[in-house]
């Protein structure tokens, strides 16, 4: 089946500062594909390239192909760019409660999706909002249209978000983050929003977290992403059972899991490296308890493994 | 928003009483007064107690503070001692002048000010932005009565374009409109210019790109949205200074106005008349801040809740 969205051997600089590293990563419609990392791995910026809005934090590709639908996105036109954008991929971003215009109403910041992309009248979007605010479950509607930001919660403003990011219609949507603003008991529903609307519509979903949790509960496939590389590859389950990747496996044992006992819970010695000193060799040999020689030397190539691929000289079950 | 705008004015009432009694003070407690103008050289002692017991300024300041506070409250600002006429008619002859010179250039720096800054903040640290930035820094370091005198030299006695002095006729406006607008227009471009790059920053602008809107539509209709409220808040604080500010350049200019009537009645000691102007510039200020106030609200749902 090919990819809806496709990153391949893609790297991304701020300034002269590499971020990423050479990543590659495929979206299938219907599948809901999950990015994980600690803060500053570059899951953000993973994003902004898909979305083709790194320029606007003053990031830009610098190596590798974006392909949507098969086409290449740096050889499009901004406008070109643009039409996707909202239209054929929605956004959601990692804090409803600054993602909101404050000073314009709720109804038309959802309506100017579909009247710009789809050419809707004003009365057929604000139809069409209604719609989509109802599907999403937030009660009454009908005033919250009417509503600004600050009078909604954070749960009811990330589904105002998801719901902007339905109103064009799209094919994939990019969640970067999309539950961790939230309290624990709405961050449940966000999920279970997200992963029935890959169920019912066969959208395609790139959701970006760090919680191994979330990912386990609604991904199909998940790539771990550490300082900028890829690290691990695959379908969910078997790297669940099994990680082959020392990093994978520690965020894995990061999940509090019913009937542990007390303190067992396991961190990760160490903390993730600065982009401006990342180590050489494996980026994450000083913090791995398999480290050798070689890992100080050589950068491990990813290298296919069953049905996924992993980076590591010493890959496989501890 | 009503019972909010209520309490607000009644702020102001402390406020306005404050600022008479220092008013009333500062004029008394410096040396001289309006009777030295009125008495020949070489009067009798005598006459000069006559003249102070007609105008009471023989009692106590706090009785003379009283009488003139009650007075105004009735819109009694009293009579010039100097200029024999009722300070309320003088009043009423200059602060059209004073209001039109102000309001054009509030006017004219809102304008060219928020322009200045939308350019400079689309061409962030490219040349547009540094020219604009280079001429605001100077346009603002300029002194108001310094400026009138050259651009009055170059357009005026040089180009001949525009008349020297007076007030008659649109022409005889430019040159102190734009002497007193160009400084708060650099004041207001540099606002509007970080504010905008302030706004730009915020998540809620980036989903605006990620929902597929064309970039200028996200600059202006959201960005300087955004950017206008810290803006109108300033422009309205300066319709007091602006008429304060017109002070020296109605006399570079020779205008008639608040200034120029404040001026000549400071020089000769006459209560009543620089009483009223001051109150008049100090009332002009408290209004401004009001005014911005309920501007700021109108322009941020987040504010009118924090006032309801």
């Amino acid at each position: 089946m090919s990819a809806l969205l496709e990153l391949s051997g893609v790297s991304v600089a701020i300034g002269n500062v590499a971020l990423v590293d050479r990543i590659s990563l495929r979206v299938e419609a219907g599948r809901i594909l999950g990015l994980v990392g600690e803060s500053g791995s570059g899951k953000s910026l993973t994003a902004m390239a898909a979305m083709g809005l790194l320029p606007l934090i003053g990031g830009r590709v610098t190596e590798g192909e974006v392909r949507f639908a098969g086409r290449d996105m740096a050889g499009m036109s901004d406008a070109e760019r643009r039409a996707l954008r909202g239209r054929r991929i929605g956004f959601v971003t990692q804090n409803p409660m600054t993602a909101l215009d404050p000073v314009q109403r709720i109804g038309a910041q959802v309506d100017i999706v579909s009247r710009l992309h789809l050419r809707l009248t004003k009365a057929a979007a604000r139809a069409r909002t209604l719609d989509l605010l109802t599907q999403l479950r937030i009660p009454d509607a009908a005033a919250v249209v009417d509503a600004y930001p600050h009078q909604l919660s954070g749960g009811m403003k990330q589904r105002i978000v998801i719901a902007m990011a339905l109103a064009g219609d799209p094919e994939l949507i990019i969640a970067d983050e999309p539950t961790t603003a939230l309290d624990v008991t709405v961050q449940a529903q966000i999920i279970q929003i997200l992963g029935a609307l890959v169920r019912d519509r066969g959208l395609a979903l790139l959701l970006i977290t760090h919680d191994m949790g979330v990912i386990a509960q609604i991904c199909d496939r998940v790539a771990v992403l550490y300082s900028g590389r890829l690290v691990e590859e695959g379908p969910v389950g078997p790297i669940f059972a099994n990680p082959a990747h020392p990093y994978t496996a520690a965020l894995i044992d990061c999940i509090p899991q019913e009937g542990m006992a007390k303190r067992s819970l396991r961190g990760i010695p160490g903390a993730v490296p600065s982009a401006l000193a990342f180590p050489p060799g494996c980026r994450f040999h000083p913090r791995c308890r398999r480290a050798t020689e070689t890992c100080r030397d050589d950068a491990p190539p990813l290298l296919p493994l069953g049905a996924g691929s992993v980076a590591c000289h010493h890959a496989g079950p501890p | 928003m009503l019972p909010w705008l209520i309490r607000r004015v009644l702020t102001l009432v402390p406020v306005f009483l404050a600022v008479s009694v220092v008013i009333f003070s500062i004029l008394h407690f410096i040396p001289g007064d309006p009777i030295d103008n009125l008495l020949k050289v070489g009067s009798p002692a005598s006459a000069r107690a006559e003249m102070e017991a007609r105008y009471g300024l023989d009692r106590a300041l706090p009785v003379q503070y009283g009488i003139w506070l009650g007075k105004v409250f009735q819109g009694d600002l009293g009579t010039a001692i100097v200029a024999r006429r009722p300070v309320a008619e003088l009043i009423a002859q200059a602060l059209p002048h004073s209001l039109r010179l102000g309001g054009l250039a509030l006017l004219f720096s809102s304008v060219v000010g928020i322009t200045l800054g939308i350019i400079a903040a689309l061409w962030r640290d490219r040349w547009p932005d540094r020219a604009i930035m280079g001429g605001v820094l100077v346009g603002s370091t300029m002194p108001n009565f310094w400026l009138g005198l050259i651009l009055m030299l170059v357009f005026s006695v040089w180009m001949g374009w525009f008349p020297v002095s007076g007030a008659r006729g649109w022409n005889s406006l430019v040159l102190p409109v734009v002497t007193i607008g160009l400084g708060g227009t650099a004041l207001v471009a540099r606002i509007t210019r970080v504010a905008m790059i302030e706004a730009v920053r915020q998540d809620f602008v980036t989903l605006l790109h990620a929902k597929g809107l064309p970039p200028l539509r996200i600059e202006l209709f959201h960005v300087l949205r955004h950017a206008l409220i810290p803006v109108v808040t300033i422009l309205a604080l300066r319709i007091g200074w602006i008429l304060g500010g017109a002070i020296t350049v109605e006399v570079v200019f020779a205008r008639p106005g608040l200034g120029t009537l404040l001026i000549k009645s400071l020089s000769q000691h006459d209560y009543p008349v620089v009483q009223a102007c001051l109150l008049m510039l100090a009332m002009a200020v408290m209004l401004g801040t009001l005014l911005g106030d309920v501007l700021q609200a109108m322009m941020d749902p987040r504010i009118r809740a924090a006032m309801a």
